[in-house]
């Protein structure tokens, strides 16, 4: 069952500090209102997974590891790869995070992320058929949360891309009735580049890119994927309060704009890997 | 994709099953359905067929989960094994999960929770036969539900899916539509208040495509939100009816 969370745990004090603040536009950490924090990606950390991204975003900090492997196929998808994206909140990223099965903010943050790495085809699965009900390639993308200082959706999402975009895989193809795998490594055919951008609103302020503080105060969130030709591919309200439709409207816009800016820095640091 | 695509709009802006762009499935809603449950709602919207029962408020359990200033909302979206073409495992899945929480996020604005602190009101929504847009009238059917058991609300919660197939927008998508079509965005909608309670989408929109999918979501919640009203018009008035009954047949005695 999904239950009520547990107040937030964050002083009267501070809480209205953040509020009385964004009343006179302002934010604890001095950014403006649709300011992103620091975002530094390094790619390639990890050797043994297929890719890799380490994503700090302020002090938030994501790490996304690809590892393709050969499997079997869906039944009803018999010519397509796999792709399953998978979150996990490592207990000591946060002081609310306990180890155990998935929580369902676990299995939201890696459905958003799938959503938007889905929707917008970014990897063309049917690529990464080798042998039509037998043989497929299966993309795993494991979302490690290292460190929760806010906005994890955004920063899961954008260690996805850089980790897609920087990934080689090794050549499968049919040698008879055997898969043949050849040695070389080739880039992971990546089509598009969705990149999620989450509004928060509190007490009538839209901002950008919530740290934890904010969030822990905030009515609700909108996150909104954009793909490289600024279409929307997936969107997720989350928290208990509301939004208006112009509210909704003002997010997208925000989405479409950042986002074009968010991707530019993935690339920057994808290339030449 | 395998299966050969079927054209799900012709050229008279016609659907699959004979509606306009801009038309709803038949919608049929009943309340207090179920004799346990403190309140109850039947939908039937297009091929959907959802029970939405709630409990409540009652006990927090286990008492760790209770908040002092409020009751917490507990909610459930579970299909039926033979609720889809083919038998879905009864153990929830992580879409299962994940609509869980955003419908306990849909629901939970309307609620007067400050009312019963430290109980937990206890939404349970079966999808007993699934069609497109399953978690909209699940909704739909969970705030009737609601009222019926008596809890306070700040009003009700509407909700609906546009989508977007053979490259126009249209309300409502059936599951064909929902599958083959390019993209699907359910709203949840609070009609008094003007806000939105639940938003997702998956696919492909462009921002003028998403800002009309929007405004038609919007309109056919209001719609929708008079059907529940009357649904729930109805029950107060057969149970006032079956008072008046018991209360002749109790003079005629004497």
């Amino acid at each position: 069952m999904s239950t009520t969370p547990q107040q937030p745990p964050i002083g009267k004090i501070e809480q209205k500090g953040i509020i009385d603040l964004l009343a006179k536009g302002l934010r604890i950490d001095e950014r403006k209102l649709t300011d992103y924090r620091d975002l530094k990606i390094e790619t390639g950390l990890i050797q043994k997974a297929n890719g890799s991204a380490m994503v700090n975003l302020g002090k938030t900090k994501v790490m996304t590891g690809i590892k393709i492997e050969l499997g079997t196929p869906f039944p009803d998808t018999p010519n397509q790869g796999v792709l399953t994206v998978n979150a996990e909140l490592v207990p000591f990223a946060s002081p609310a995070f306990e180890p155990g099965p998935p929580s369902e903010g676990a299995i939201e943050l890696a459905r958003v992320v799938d959503r938007g790495i889905r929707e917008s085809k970014a990897i063309g699965l049917e690529a990464l058929c080798v042998k039509p009900k037998k043989h497929v390639v299966i993309i795993f993308v494991d979302v490690y949360v290292l460190d929760h200082d806010g906005n994890l959706i955004d920063a899961a999402s954008i260690s996805a891309l850089a980790a897609l975009l920087t990934s080689k895989m090794k050549r499968y193809e049919m040698d008879g009735e055997e898969v043949h795998t050849g040695d070389e490594l080739v880039p992971l055919p990546v089509l598009n580049e969705p990149v999620a951008i989450t509004t928060a609103k509190i007490e009538g302020s839209m901002i950008l890119d919530p740290c934890l503080e904010e969030e822990l105060v905030m009515s609700s969130r909108l996150t909104v994927t954009t793909d490289r030709d600024s279409n929307i591919c997936a969107m997720q309200k989350g928290g208990l309060g509301t939004f208006t439709d112009q509210e909704v409207r003002q997010a997208v816009k925000t989405a479409i704009e950042k986002g074009k800016e968010i991707r530019e820095t993935i690339r920057g640091a994808a290339a030449g890997r | 994709m395998n299966k050969p695509e079927v054209k799900l709009v012709d050229e008279n802006g016609v659907r699959l099953d004979g509606r306009k762009l801009d038309e709803l499935r038949p919608i049929k809603m009943d309340v207090g359905v179920l004799d346990k449950a403190d309140g109850s709602a039947y939908i039937e919207h297009g091929k959907n067929r959802i029970m939405a029962a709630v409990y409540g408020p009652r006990e927090a359990h286990p008492k760790h989960i209770a908040l002092a200033d409020r009751a917490v909302i507990k909610c459930r979206y579970h299909m039926a094994p033979f609720s889809v073409e083919e038998r879905k495992s009864p153990a929830p899945s992580r879409r299962e999960l994940e609509l869980s929480k955003v419908i306990r996020e849909a629901l939970e604005n309307s609620v007067m929770s400050e009312a019963y602190p430290r109980t937990s009101i206890d939404i349970f929504i079966e999808i007993l036969q699934s069609d497109g847009g399953s978690r909209c009238a699940g909704i739909a059917a969970a705030s009737l539900a609601l009222a019926d058991a008596g809890v306070p609300l700040k009003e009700i919660v509407a909700a609906c899916a546009v989508c977007k197939i053979d490259g126009k927008i249209a309300l409502d998508p059936s599951d064909i539509e929902d599958k083959q079509g390019d993209a699907d965005l359910p709203i949840a909608f609070m009609p008094k208040s003007g806000v939105i309670t639940l938003l997702q989408m998956d696919g492909s929109l462009t921002e003028q495509e998403f800002n009309q999918a929007l405004d038609m979501g919007i309109t056919a919640c209001k719609k929708i939100s008079e059907i529940q009203v009357e649904a729930l018009k109805r029950k107060y008035i057969s149970v006032k009816e079956q008072a008046e009954e018991r209360h002749e047949a109790q003079e005629a005695k004497a």
